[in-house]
């Protein structure tokens, strides 16, 4: 998969979008920041939905948008999948027929065999388990249904950039819930890569492998989630929220004491048996709260999981009294915040070996 | 009661005239309509002013400047009779001519407003689904503006039915050719045939009625689908 390339300026009296983006050819990237930090515009922009702009728009080899050649692909020209933010589906046509809608076209220009736009639709339909549904209008469906349905929609096109804005946004808690099961499964399943917008800390560490954090216009960090997540100068996620994410595989299930040990590049870690098997791969989250440091290997201590690793920063945090305190574990990073007391009296400095003690280890995905 | 022979010419006429208004006035319609509710011209405001001109005009005043457009020394008569068509003044086409510009706004305010009303999601949506712009227009966009059409349709022929001032300065009433039901009533009371008015103004009463009884249903029907 080759990478995606995008360079996008759009000036406006109010408003200001300047940046210049690599992006891996797979995988979700996670658009993320604040509202009017100009995470929409920028999806728009690469949608063709935005005119008012000038810059690269490269999807492996295939160029989209270069104001410099004078090259600008109208939106339906170029193979990509949009699921906005609220239902979108075409409210008069049935499920099946907005599942058509896009298919039917594609096939058109692209002068592929029937058999094939059948299998595509079979495929995004069990996908997003809506198989139920299809008879059905958009009016006599959940919020949570109908944007099982758009993105169903978008995939069965086969586009080489899936598109997705707040895709969760509009719907409550219950029913995001109930959606993101289906969205792991497409980053699992699917090749092709997705631009992911996002206001929500918990969607980025849930989905994305890529993370793109914007402010203003402009790109504030970005990078493979765990690394960004774990970045103090530009912290994605502050005040409690803080902490590290970690991809690990289950290595080993106590039944007796129902608990189960996700293994990692850096150590290993246990936690509650979610009924997950040995094999299956999980993402952790190791809140920066939850974890305290020791110069030396703790004994007698109640906590089950303690990593060892090399001091890389020590950052002040909000309040003047704690600090930020970045490990190195394996290829992992983990973040403890401490007090600068508890710094000065162990005299901990950068590339010192410390044990970390984690109380406690949450599964995200 | 009975018709006379000239009241059923006129109920012809006006129905023939009021159907092909509509159909007309339907094509025409919805690209300006489309236009009105999608451009940002600086054409906009001056172009909504003059559609909806002949709603605040007296119906007179419009058959008077149509009158003199189309007889032999107006530039649409001189040009129809360079073509060799004659003078359309008290024709049937002239007639035709006349209840299009008068029922412009009836058709065309319907339409833009059900164009204005989706939005611009729909057409987007469109072409993320590979839809180029005249495709969405015709899959999307005039399906989702359906109720605006049939508003349209209805408010043109109902209007085009109860027109009088410009089919009588236009047409003349000449009996079989530009008598329709409104101008033929006129002819009763002057008349003094009242018998025979009473029939066709009833008639027109009914017909009224019956249309905006209509339009009401249909416009409930539609809130509670929606």
């Amino acid at each position: 998969m080759s990478a995606i390339h995008l360079q996008v300026k759009i000036h406006r009296s109010a408003f200001k979008l300047d940046l210049d983006l690599q992006l891996p050819g797979q995988g979700i990237t996670a658009i993320f920041g604040p509202s009017g930090s100009g995470k929409t515009t920028l999806l728009r922009a690469v949608a063709g939905l935005e005119k008012n702009q000038q810059g690269l728009i490269q999807i492996g080899e295939h160029i989209w948008q270069d104001t410099q050649q004078g090259v600008y692909l109208p939106t339906w020209q170029r193979p990509l999948g949009y699921v906005f933010q609220e239902s979108s589906l075409l409210p008069h046509l049935s499920v099946t027929d907005n599942l058509n809608f896009g298919l039917k076209r594609v096939l058109k220009s692209a002068g592929s065999a029937q058999s094939d736009a059948a299998k595509a639709l079979q495929a995004s339909i069990e996908l997003l388990g809506i198989g139920s549904l299809l008879q059905r209008m958009p009016t006599e469906l959940s919020g949570g249904e109908r944007q099982r349905v758009a993105i169903a929609r978008a995939i069965a096109m086969q586009p080489q950039l899936l598109l997705m804005d707040e895709p969760l946004a509009s719907l409550d808690a219950a029913r995001r819930q109930e959606i993101f099961p289906w969205l792991s499964k497409l980053r699992d399943e699917l090749k092709m890569p997705m631009l992911y917008v996002t206001h929500s800390a918990e969607e980025v560490t849930r989905l994305a492998d890529h993370l793109v954090v914007l402010a203003q216009g402009q790109v504030k960090a970005q990078g493979p989630v765990s690394a960004v997540l774990t970045q103090v100068v530009n912290p994605v996620v502050v005040g409690e929220d803080a902490g590290a994410l970690i991809e690990g595989r289950i290595g080993e299930v106590d039944g007796q004491w129902h608990l189960s040990r996700v293994d990692f590049d850096g150590g290993c870690v246990w936690m509650r048996d979610a009924g997950l098997p040995v094999g299956k791969a999980v993402r952790i989250r190791i809140l920066a709260r939850d974890v305290s440091l020791a110069t030396s290997e703790p004994q007698n201590t109640s906590i089950q999981n303690q990593l060892l690793g090399t001091i890389q920063s020590i950052t002040p945090d909000a309040h003047p009294s704690q600090v930020m305190v970045v490990l190195k574990c394996g290829a992992e990073e983990v973040l403890a915040r401490v007090t600068k007391r508890a710094v000065d009296e162990l005299a901990l400095q950068v590339g010192q070996p410390v044990w970390a003690q984690v109380k406690s280890v949450a599964l995200v995905a | 009661m009975i018709l006379t022979p000239d009241s059923w010419q006129a109920i012809q006429l006006t129905v023939a005239l009021a159907t092909s208004t509509t159909l007309i006035l339907l094509i025409l319609a919805t690209p300006l309509g489309w236009w009105l509710s999608q451009t940002q011209s600086a054409w906009r405001a001056p172009i909504h002013a003059l559609v909806t001109l002949p709603l605040v005009l007296p119906p007179s005043v419009l058959g008077f400047y149509l009158l003199i457009v189309m007889g032999p020394q107006g530039p649409l008569g001189q040009f129809t009779q360079a073509m060799g068509w004659g003078v359309l003044s008290f024709t049937f086409t002239g007639l035709l001519i006349g209840s299009i510009l008068f029922s412009l706004p009836f058709a065309v305010q319907p339409l833009q407003h059900a164009f204005d009303a989706m939005g611009p999601r729909p057409m987007e949506v469109a072409a993320t689904l590979r839809a180029s712009p005249l495709d969405a227009f015709f899959s999307v966009a005039l399906p989702l503006a359906k109720p605006g059409m049939v508003t349209a349709a209805i408010l043109t022929f109902a209007h085009t039915v109860g027109e009088f001032g410009v089919v009588l300065m236009i047409g003349g009433n000449i009996p079989g050719k530009t008598s329709v039901v409104s101008t033929e009533i006129y002819g009763h009371v002057e008349a003094m045939e009242y018998a025979q008015a009473h029939v066709l103004a009833a008639g027109m009463l009914a017909f009224s009625f019956v249309v905006l009884l209509a339009l009401a249903l249909m416009n409930r029907r539609q809130r509670q689908v929606a």
